[in-house]
């Protein structure tokens, strides 16, 4: 390695680190066990910590079958398929929320006919959920399809020639192959859910207990009482460490 | 490519760099005959105050404004930060008191009142402020943490009436979006809102409307790099021609 990339490096990681320090060194460090224990905060925290789990099952069922086609099968149109799904890594999630809102809002796609049978989806819970779920799904997509890619199918094939049916391939061979790959690309989704900000503001609202997540807490309180936007911020900079943390334990990431 | 491409493309990068930041800083200067003037103003001032920014330039040639709106809280924050802001417009007296000595005579030159918004044809049949009550009816409100959700906590007092909104948005901007899209029945915005929103909306007044009335003051700013200009700029939101643009929007006089 030439010896001047350590400059560029540094400053890259420095670039990243040197914030995350500021948020630290701003914390009122007398105040914050009162800060984060408030019950706003506690709600907030685990609302996000609920809905991200929910979102983050959502995608391991929506995600696996996806990854999956998209890695075993080839049909026309498949690449621009894979291009569309992969849509919301670069969308800026408020256009995610209005093409949420668009679609199961009351006036939506979808929406308008959920309305006749009483089902409003904005400002719930599942909203939530939802606008999380949309834009997570392609971080599993697209690790899960690269560790399918990557494991090959030579071993399908042979559990195949002996017998297997393909459900059994499946879950025998397929699955525990891209373990790994399965679970880095979960707890992305994990940790993308849990930050989540613009789809949720957009499509699902801000009402606290419902569907004020940590990151909506965080942006509301910031001009308001800034002392705890940034003890809320730790805790949300702490848990996703923490997360990152267990997944490289477990040689995922 | 040799290593030698790579070090001048460094430099030429770092040299980009420097320049991008030095532009940040607003240390690039510029020609010096050119004036700026840089004006932070409420969001719900953002028709007007273009509108005057553009009088502004045109009664004061070679003189730029710039106008930056957001949420008045947003806005001190970044004030407070070092933000290179020469006035200030506020949509609510609690925001300009918390800069303190950094506004240096705040003067008040327009009021506001809220009024209900409503999907065009308002749907839901709102006719009046105890209506935002009623169950069924989906009700967005500003979160109580900026001025216009201030304003909703205060109405709420002086009426007795309990909204139970569905959403607390952090301005009045998300209100009027979740209103025009038709997934609020109703939103509580100022009447000026309302004027602007045009077609998009239909508005539905109440008399109970007066009992809350928010006061905008507006200041020049302690750092201004040209304190006379922009005491000019506060003088035309002060003058008959400023408040003709504002009467024009729908705000009251202070």
């Amino acid at each position: 390695m030439p010896r001047w990339l350590w400059f560029p490096a540094a400053i890259a990681a420095a670039f990243i680190l040197v914030p995350l320090a500021a948020i630290v060194l701003r914390v009122d460090l007398a105040e914050l066990p009162e800060l984060i224990t408030s019950p706003s905060a506690l709600e907030a925290l685990w609302l996000s910590l609920r809905t991200a789990a929910a979102s983050t099952l959502l995608c391991i069922l929506l995600g696996v079958p996806l990854s999956t086609v998209l890695a075993r099968t080839s049909f026309p149109g498949q690449g621009l398929m894979r291009s569309l799904v992969l849509l919301p890594l670069v969308l800026p999630p408020v256009v995610s929320g209005l093409a949420l809102l668009y679609t199961f809002g009351r006036r939506g796609l979808l929406g308008q006919t959920l309305d006749l049978f009483g089902i409003q989806i904005p400002f719930t819970v599942v909203a939530v959920v939802m606008a999380q779920t949309f834009v997570a799904l392609p971080f599993l997509v697209i690790s899960l399809e690269g560790a399918l890619r990557t494991s090959g199918t030579r071993y399908e094939a042979v559990a195949a020639t002996l017998g297997a049916r393909p459900t059994t391939v499946f879950r025998r061979v397929t699955l525990p192959l891209v373990g790994p790959g399965l679970l880095s690309g979960s707890v992305l989704a994990f940790a993308r859910c849990l930050g989540e900000f613009g789809a949720t503001i957009t499509f699902a609202g801000n009402l606290p207990g419902v569907t004020s997540t940590m990151p909506l807490q965080v942006y509301l309180l910031r001009v308001d009482d800034p002392d705890a936007a940034v003890a809320l911020s730790l805790v949300l900079v702490v848990v996703a460490v923490a997360v990152i943390g267990f997944a490289r334990q477990g040689r995922a990431l | 490519m040799t290593r030698r491409t790579d070090l001048s493309r460094i430099r030429t990068t770092a040299v980009v760099a420097a320049a991008a930041a030095l532009a940040l800083s607003g240390c690039a200067g510029g020609d010096e005959s050119d004036k700026e003037l840089t004006v932070f103003a409420a969001a719900s001032l953002t028709d007007t105050f273009t509108e005057l920014a553009e009088k502004f330039e045109k009664d004061h040639p070679g003189v730029k404004v710039t106008t930056s709106f957001g949420g008045s809280s947003d806005l001190v924050a970044q004030i407070e930060d070092g933000a290179p802001a020469d006035v200030f417009a506020s949509a609510d007296t609690k925001n300009m008191d918390k800069l303190g000595k950094l506004a240096t005579d705040p003067q008040d030159f327009a009021s506001n009142t809220l009024e209900i918004a409503t999907p065009p044809g308002n749907p839901a049949k709102i006719t009046g402020f105890k209506d935002l009550a009623g169950p069924g009816a989906k009700v967005v409100v500003c979160a109580v943490e900026v001025p216009c959700g201030n304003a909703t906590a205060q109405m709420e007092q002086k009426t007795g009436v309990d909204i139970e909104p569905v959403s607390e948005e952090q301005s009045v901007s998300d209100v009027l979006a979740k209103v025009s899209s038709g997934d609020a029945d109703a939103g509580l915005v100022y009447v000026t809102d309302v004027t602007a929103a045009g077609d998009t909306v239909t508005g539905v007044e109440f008399p109970e409307s007066d009992q809350v009335v928010n006061t905008y003051p507006i200041s020049t700013l302690d750092g201004s790099d040209d304190a006379d200009l922009a005491q000019e700029f506060v003088d035309l939101a002060l003058a008959e021609a400023g408040r003709k643009v504002l009467s024009d929007a729908g705000f009251g006089q202070p």
